[in-house]
């Protein structure tokens, strides 16, 4: 039998069970704490920064911080909400995403939150960094100039001898997720849509089935992110 | 002393260009230049990309006519799938593209016509530019500007129900579409709360042509030598000779009616159609080959498509099509205002089409895309609003474009244009003291004629200045002018 505890998010008293992290303990009350990186059945990395909370005065991530009794979180303040948008600003600045030609438009998690988070124009200069397209892959077209370096997909594309399919290179700015060449060329139908599914934005697209879902029946064209959780 | 005079921007088109119009000391014009000032470059960026995002990236070249560029990027890639040339979609798949594509025509010219080219008509060439625009129509002829406005907006409701959105969808993929017409959106333009149902817009069609036929006899001078020149004049016409704005053969006849492309593929347009390159505009200047630069070019676009069409398929539009045939012994008109005559008869007959289609039960089927053997090259050609669009795509093994080819429709009247406003330039200016702004906006109206699409991106709506500055032969400015 796990121990209840109860914490505090935004002054609502919730209960959770003892070892259940912050987001996950909020998300199980209807409460929204915005992620990226973390992903059902990876260990979390807390590597995005999308999901901070401020405990005792001090920024901390979500999804790597278990709950404790007694806790008192603040997640939707002015500060926290500002914080999670410059992390998007950042992204979009840092990137190549063109949202009016990239098939995951309406089903894309850093869009969706753009939108949330209500980004107008980035406070930030944008980078135009030079990107790569493999498409070398018979089912999966690698788009780096959409990539967020999340590891969603290192994390869970996996063979079944527990290979990764894909893989960090170099390191710093020159930081990409590579597909690996010859397991690229071997991956099966069902393991590369899963992979799509996986990645948050369109650095991952299943070949040839761009635009098949009509506008207005995508994920995210009626109700915003995070609609799902809250009460 | 020598003077030039420079345009610019051209007002009421869509995007940005200038002219420039040289005067001799004897006051005669020597030289006319329409130049396009825009570099918009999507045949380079669109390389490395997947080729299924071709229809969704290109398409935002504009913001009037998107889906023309859509559909023919669609129609390049169906080819490149394997789904065929044009005829090798299920019933679904084509009728919903011509559905949004004739929705897209009709809005299109009822922009041009209403928005852009009525105030010239209502006020006249050279009245107060403060009265003749989009706002003195809407003061001085209210159930005209309505009724614009209402046409325009049918004609966006049958694009967001076929493309998913007013302005740049998602509907045509390759090989078919992502979504068939729900009976509820049939019944909604079929037969909605009026005006906006498929019968008004037949009957404010025919109003639009009545307008334009009574404009024309009252001011039969005018309308008939008014940038009047011979030309060739080229189209897609269906295998059968009748109008089809969606798919079909490229056709083009001299200005005499004699065939000089007799119905070949548009899979091998480039083996007679070539682009030449002219230092002073960033838009290229098509030719058929075997004519060459100074004979081959030719205009494009309604005037051209009833040319070298044998027939329009919708009864109305046909009857219309007639006694436009009728007024030049059937020979092909090459009068320049005469433009917009053809122009409201292709609105007629997209209302027609829009109609038909939506009474198609095929419009409700199921079996949205079809795939073939995939090959490395296709060709999509459509009949645009402004004329004959060229979409060429070539792709490798890895599913991303190396190269692509557009030749959009204003392009193909960049020679004509030019000629347009050297005749009304010649006309309205040679051995004038003074330049107005009514000559100035006489070359306007020439252009005008054309709905040339810049930019294929912005819409000006004649807000932005007329600026004219008088140069010496030096090049030095003596007198500036700003309407």
């Amino acid at each position: 039998m796990t121990n209840k505890i109860k914490i505090k998010i935004d002054g609502k008293e919730i209960i959770t069970d003892q070892g259940k992290t912050i987001v996950e303990a909020a998300h199980e009350n209807g409460i929204f704490i915005p992620t990226l990186c973390n992903f059902a059945g990876a260990l979390p990395k807390g590597c995005c920064r999308m999901c901070t909370i401020k405990i005792n005065n001090r920024f901390m991530t979500s999804c790597t911080t278990p709950a404790a009794h007694g806790m008192e979180v603040e997640n939707n303040t002015i500060e926290i909400n500002d914080f999670r948008k410059g992390i998007i600003e950042l992204l979009f600045v840092s990137g190549n995403h063109f949202c009016p030609s990239c098939e995951k438009s309406g089903n894309c998690e850093l869009q969706a939150l753009a939108y949330r988070y209500q980004m107008m124009v980035p406070r930030f200069p944008y980078d135009f960094p030079i990107k790569s397209v493999d498409g070398s892959s018979p089912y999966i077209i690698k788009d780096q100039n959409r990539c967020i370096l999340c590891k969603r997909c290192i994390k869970t594309i996996k063979d079944e001898h527990g290979r990764h399919y894909f893989a960090f290179k170099e390191r710093g700015h020159k930081l990409e997720v590579l597909l690996d060449e010859k397991m690229g060329k071997e991956i099966s139908s069902a393991l590369a849509k899963k992979a799509m599914e996986n990645c948050p934005v369109g650095s991952i697209i299943y070949k040839e089935i761009g635009f098949e879902v009509p506008i207005g029946q995508r994920k995210y064209d009626h109700k915003p992110i995070g609609s799902e959780i809250e009460n | 002393m020598p003077k030039k005079i420079t345009i610019e921007p051209v007002t009421r088109v869509e995007g940005h260009g200038k002219v420039t119009i040289q005067i001799d000391d004897a006051g005669q014009v020597r030289e006319t230049r329409l130049h396009i000032v825009e570099f918009r470059g999507f045949e380079r960026f669109v390389q490395g990309r997947p080729y299924w995002e071709a229809p969704v990236l290109v398409q935002r070249l504009c913001g009037i006519c998107p889906v023309s560029h859509h559909l023919a990027a669609a129609k390049a890639l169906d080819v490149i799938v394997g789904a065929g040339t044009g005829m090798g979609l299920t019933a679904v798949g084509e009728k919903m593209r011509r559905l949004m594509h004739y929705g897209q025509i009709f809005q299109s010219h009822v922009l041009h016509f209403f928005h852009l080219s009525s105030p010239d008509f209502l006020f006249g060439i050279d009245a107060d530019p403060a009265i003749r625009n989009i706002i003195g129509v809407a003061m001085h002829h209210k159930d005209l500007a309505v009724q614009g406005v209402m046409m325009r907006k049918y004609g966006q409701e049958v694009i967001k129900y076929t493309a998913g959105k007013k302005i740049h969808g998602t509907g045509a993929i390759p090989g078919g579409i992502n979504k068939n017409l729900s009976i509820e959106e049939r019944d909604i333009l079929l037969h909605g709360a009026d005006p906006l149902n498929a019968d008004k817009m037949v009957e404010w069609s025919v109003g639009a042509l009545a307008f334009f036929k009574a404009y024309h006899k009252n001011n039969k001078t005018l309308v008939d030598t008014f940038a009047e020149f011979p030309s060739n004049h080229l189209s897609i016409v269906r295998a059968d000779g009748a109008m089809d704005l969606y798919n079909g053969v490229l056709r083009a006849v001299d200005t005499e009616g004699t065939r000089i492309l007799d119905d070949v593929d548009c899979q091998d347009y480039d083996k007679y159609i070539e682009e030449e390159v002219r230092n002073w505009s960033y838009m290229k200047f098509p030719y058929l080959k075997h004519l060459g630069k100074e004979k081959g070019w030719y205009r494009v676009g309604p005037l051209a498509r009833l040319n070298t069409c044998d027939f329009i398929p919708t009864p109305l539009a046909q009857m219309e099509f007639e006694e436009f045939k009728a007024y030049t012994h059937g020979k092909p008109n090459n009068m320049t205002l005469h433009y917009h005559w053809a122009r409201l008869i292709e609105t007629l007959h997209a209302a027609e089409e829009i109609r038909n289609l939506l009474k198609d039960p095929d419009l409700q089927n199921e079996d949205l895309v079809v795939k073939g053997k995939k090959s490395h090259r296709g060709v999509g050609v459509i009949e645009a609003p402004r004329g004959t669009l060229f979409h060429h795509y070539e792709i490798n093994d890895n599913d991303q474009i190396t190269m692509a080819n557009l030749i959009v429709s204003t392009t193909n009247n960049n020679q004509p244009m030019n000629v347009a406003v050297n005749y009304t330039a010649k006309s309205f200016m040679n051995g004038q003291k003074e330049i107005t702004e009514g000559m100035m906006n006489a070359v306007e109206v020439a252009i005008r004629a054309y709905d040339p699409c810049l930019s294929c991106a912005t819409h000006a709506l004649g807000q932005m200045p007329l600026e004219m500055t008088l140069v010496n032969e030096n090049n030095e400015i003596i007198d500036c002018k700003t309407k």
